[in-house]
């Protein structure tokens, strides 16, 4: 069954792929010889937050770190079909995966500051990528990092403290602060609330919702609240196939295809 | 051979008793009608333990104390002129008295007493020997007769043969640990007679090492000094040099090992570096002497500089070798310790891999890399086979690396090879020498594992 290749459920696309922020096209993934991900097709919209939820080890993940290519590091993973930034085919051989992960930026799971200070946490992207050039010109990216991350007043007297004493929900709004100091076009988070209590998680929530304003997201999470409160679209994988994808709305309230259906009301996953 | 009979002689008890436990845990039961508390084996091995055990220990009892109780029998029965001897004279008089018990020649003509002593000597060996296999023998029968009676369903044989089990597990840590001491105080003691007869300070701070001392009074030209400084001024010479070769090269295998080498290639590196830890000492000792040290040699000439064909360097560089997959192994193990999360989050940011290993692998890593690296020291300071072959004997005090030095290592192989005196300064000089190599390197291994062991924690 290859459901995203019906044309019903074709509102995963757009009909000109270039007005997408991020485009895939029949995405594969392969790990040595097991298929993760069956042709995927999704366009992801610019400044809008695109959640992807589905029963764990569906490829949500997978797809997120094809994005950024970080697949390329792990040594099994192979990657088929096109995936295009802004127009731009991310997959072409002329493209440094390095430099795309600048425009790309990643949250991940499970936060992982830097056993550095809360300064240098922030500041380790800007340096690496020459972004400024003075000692001042870089508090000014920190500061405004820190932020737009919603942690500034919590952390503006102890920059120079270890990032990891933090507690874990400033921990995590420090990697995304760390995240947005290189000025990228997208991030991706990675189940970024998983391991926070219920108010951090709000605080997190409440900033994915600022920074939609400039910033084009794609989150996945296990909470299908979480994606009704901060996504404008979702895309429900299953079985390394995108079953279905649309406005958040009308996936929670008029799914079209029965597993989302089933997965939503919480039959299954 | 009367030791290794008796020996075989309780094994075969033990191995009776371990058949007649079983039988027997199987006989009761089956007459009383009930489950044995453990598998029959228990009951096999109970036997077999209570009447091994108490034998064997008879046996180290008599291993350990017949040559003493024996010694001082024979002194009394030695006459009273004998016995007033000084203590070294009396060693000398024992000696003979156990050669000529032997039928070895002895070092003076035998005078009637030393027959007599000598007759004594063997008939208390005898006698000895006698007691020692009648004691044992009782010990174990007696031991299997007692255990044999207790053998009944009810009998919590498994937990009593883990007790003895554990027993017998803590005898062997406490042999290994007293062992330990024992070294240590006999260093200790040995070095106390050394610095009675050479103050402290002038074998720490001493600047001229010269261990001839004249062994005779009218011999004239030998008089010992005892400054240490250019021994410990070698060693460190020496183990700065090895270090400057296995720091980058095991450093940057370790990264290289971690971080860049596919699987495949990995499996294949990681043990052909550990070859090298495989290889023993002598071997890189003549590598050094006859390879590098000519080569240096040859190639300082060649250069216009003056390398002596025993120097610093060739030792050093050759150590140095030895001690790469210390350094290697232990900076692999705690660089793919480090979080695979931290990789991402630095690479996630597009960083390179060589700016994520620089900025965030390495310092994160180091902590565990510097304890490896003092392991490693710890080890070249004390490695004896290279130096003596390839560093030379001559006391320089010198940085040059061009030079002959010589170690603590190699010092105390010559003052303690050959015929010594044993109470000379020359020979208790080895015991200071070594009591200083053992505070060093105890004081590095401790402060490594600490700083390996705070690293674990950070990330476990
Ligand atoms: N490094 C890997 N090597 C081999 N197989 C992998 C690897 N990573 C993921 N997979 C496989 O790919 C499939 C998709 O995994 P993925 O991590 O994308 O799932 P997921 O939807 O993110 O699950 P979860 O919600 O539990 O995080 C799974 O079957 C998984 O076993
Ligand atoms: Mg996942």
């Amino acid at each position: 069954m290859n459901v995203a290749s019906k044309p019903a459920l074709g509102q995963a696309t757009l009909d000109d792929r270039r007005l997408a922020k991020v485009s895939a096209r029949d995405v594969d993934v392969f790990y040595g010889a097991k298929q993760a991900l069956k042709s995927v097709s999704i366009d992801i919209r610019p400044n809008e937050v695109t959640a992807l939820i589905g029963p764990s080890g569906c490829g949500k993940s997978t797809f997120l770190r094809c994005l950024n290519r970080m697949n390329d590091l792990i040594e099994s993973c192979r990657v088929v079909g096109s995936i295009w930034l802004d127009g731009e085919d991310i997959y072409t051989s002329g493209l440094d995966p390095v430099q795309l992960r600048a425009r790309v930026g990643m949250v991940f799971q499970k936060p992982n500051p830097f056993p550095k200070t809360i300064y240098d946490n922030v500041a380790y992207g800007p340096r690496i990528h020459g972004l400024s050039r003075s000692r001042a010109e870089l508090d000014e990216i920190v500061m405004t990092s820190l932020e737009k991350a919603g942690l500034i007043d919590e952390v503006k007297d102890r920059l120079q403290e270890q990032g990891t004493g933090l507690s874990g929900g400033q921990q995590q709004r420090l990697c995304i602060a760390r995240a947005i100091a290189v000025s990228p076009e997208v991030i991706l988070m990675d189940e970024p609330c998983s391991a926070l209590d219920p108010i951090a998680t709000a605080k997190v929530e409440e900033l994915i919702d600022e920074l939609r304003q400039r910033y084009t997201i794609v989150i996945v999470t296990h909470s299908m609240q979480q994606a009704a409160r901060v996504s404008q679209r979702t895309g429900f994988f299953h079985l390394g196939e995108l079953v279905e994808c649309g406005e958040t709305e009308q996936i929670f309230t008029n799914p079209r295809h029965k597993l989302t259906q089933g997965y939503i009301t919480g039959r299954f996953g | 051979m009367q030791l290794l009979a008796l020996v075989a002689t309780l094994l075969l008890l033990s191995a009776v008793g371990f058949h007649l436990g079983r039988r027997r845990a199987a006989a009761r039961s089956a007459a009383a009608d009930r489950r044995p508390h453990s598998l029959p084996v228990y009951y096999g091995s109970y036997v077999a333990l209570w009447s091994g055990l108490p034998a064997l220990l008879v046996l180290l009892g008599w291993l350990a104390f017949e040559p003493v109780v024996v010694r001082s029998l024979v002194v009394d029965s030695l006459p009273p002129a004998a016995r007033e001897l000084p203590p070294e004279r009396l060693g000398l008089l024992m000696n003979d008295v156990r050669n000529l018990a032997a039928g070895v020649v002895t070092s003076r003509d035998v005078d009637p007493d030393m027959a007599a002593a000598a007759e004594t000597y063997l008939r208390l060996k005898r006698l000895g020997a006698v007691a020692v296999a009648v004691l044992s023998l009782a010990a174990a029968i007696g031991g299997l007769g007692l255990a044999l009676r207790r053998v009944r369903p009810d009998l919590r044989a498994r937990n009593a043969v883990e007790k003895l089990v554990e027993r017998l597990l803590i005898g062997a840590s406490t042999i290994a640990v007293f062992t330990t001491v024992g070294i240590v105080l006999s260093l200790l003691f040995e070095s106390i007679r050394f610095f009675n007869a050479v103050p402290i300070h002038e074998f720490l701070f001493g600047l001229e090492w010269s261990p001839q001392t004249a062994i005779r009074s009218d011999q004239v030209g030998s008089s010992g000094a005892f400054g240490a400084v250019p021994l410990f001024a070698g060693t460190f010479l020496i183990s700065l040099i090895a270090m400057a070769v296995a720091m980058p090269v095991g450093l940057f295998a370790a990264i290289y090992m971690a971080e860049y080498a596919p699987r495949r290639l990995r499996a294949i590196i990681k043990p052909l570096l550990e070859v090298l830890a495989g290889i023993p000492t002598v071997v890189y000792g003549f590598f050094a002497a006859l390879t590098v040290a000519p080569f240096l040699r040859d190639a300082g000439t060649i250069l216009g500089l003056s390398v002596s064909s025993e120097s610093a360097l060739a030792a050093g560089v050759v150590m140095g070798i030895m001690i790469i997959p210390y350094v290697s192994s232990i900076a692999d193990d705690v660089i793919t310790a480090v979080p695979r999360s931290l990789r991402e989050a630095s690479l996630g940011l597009g960083a390179t891999r060589s700016e994520t290993i620089r900025q965030v692998v390495v310092p994160a890593a180091l902590p565990g890399i510097v304890g490896g690296l003092l392991l490693a020291v710890s080890r070249a300071i004390g490695e004896t086979m290279i130096v003596v072959m390839a560093a030379g004997m001559a006391a320089n005090l010198t940085a040059n690396p061009f030079e002959t030095v010589t170690t603590v290592t190699v010092q105390i192989v010559t003052l303690l090879v050959g015929d010594q005196e044993f109470d000379s300064p020359k020979t208790l000089a080895a015991f200071a020498l070594g009591l200083v190599l053992f505070l060093v390197t105890l004081a590095l291994n401790v402060a490594a594992l600490q700083v390996v062991k705070r690293f674990r924690e950070q990330y476990d």
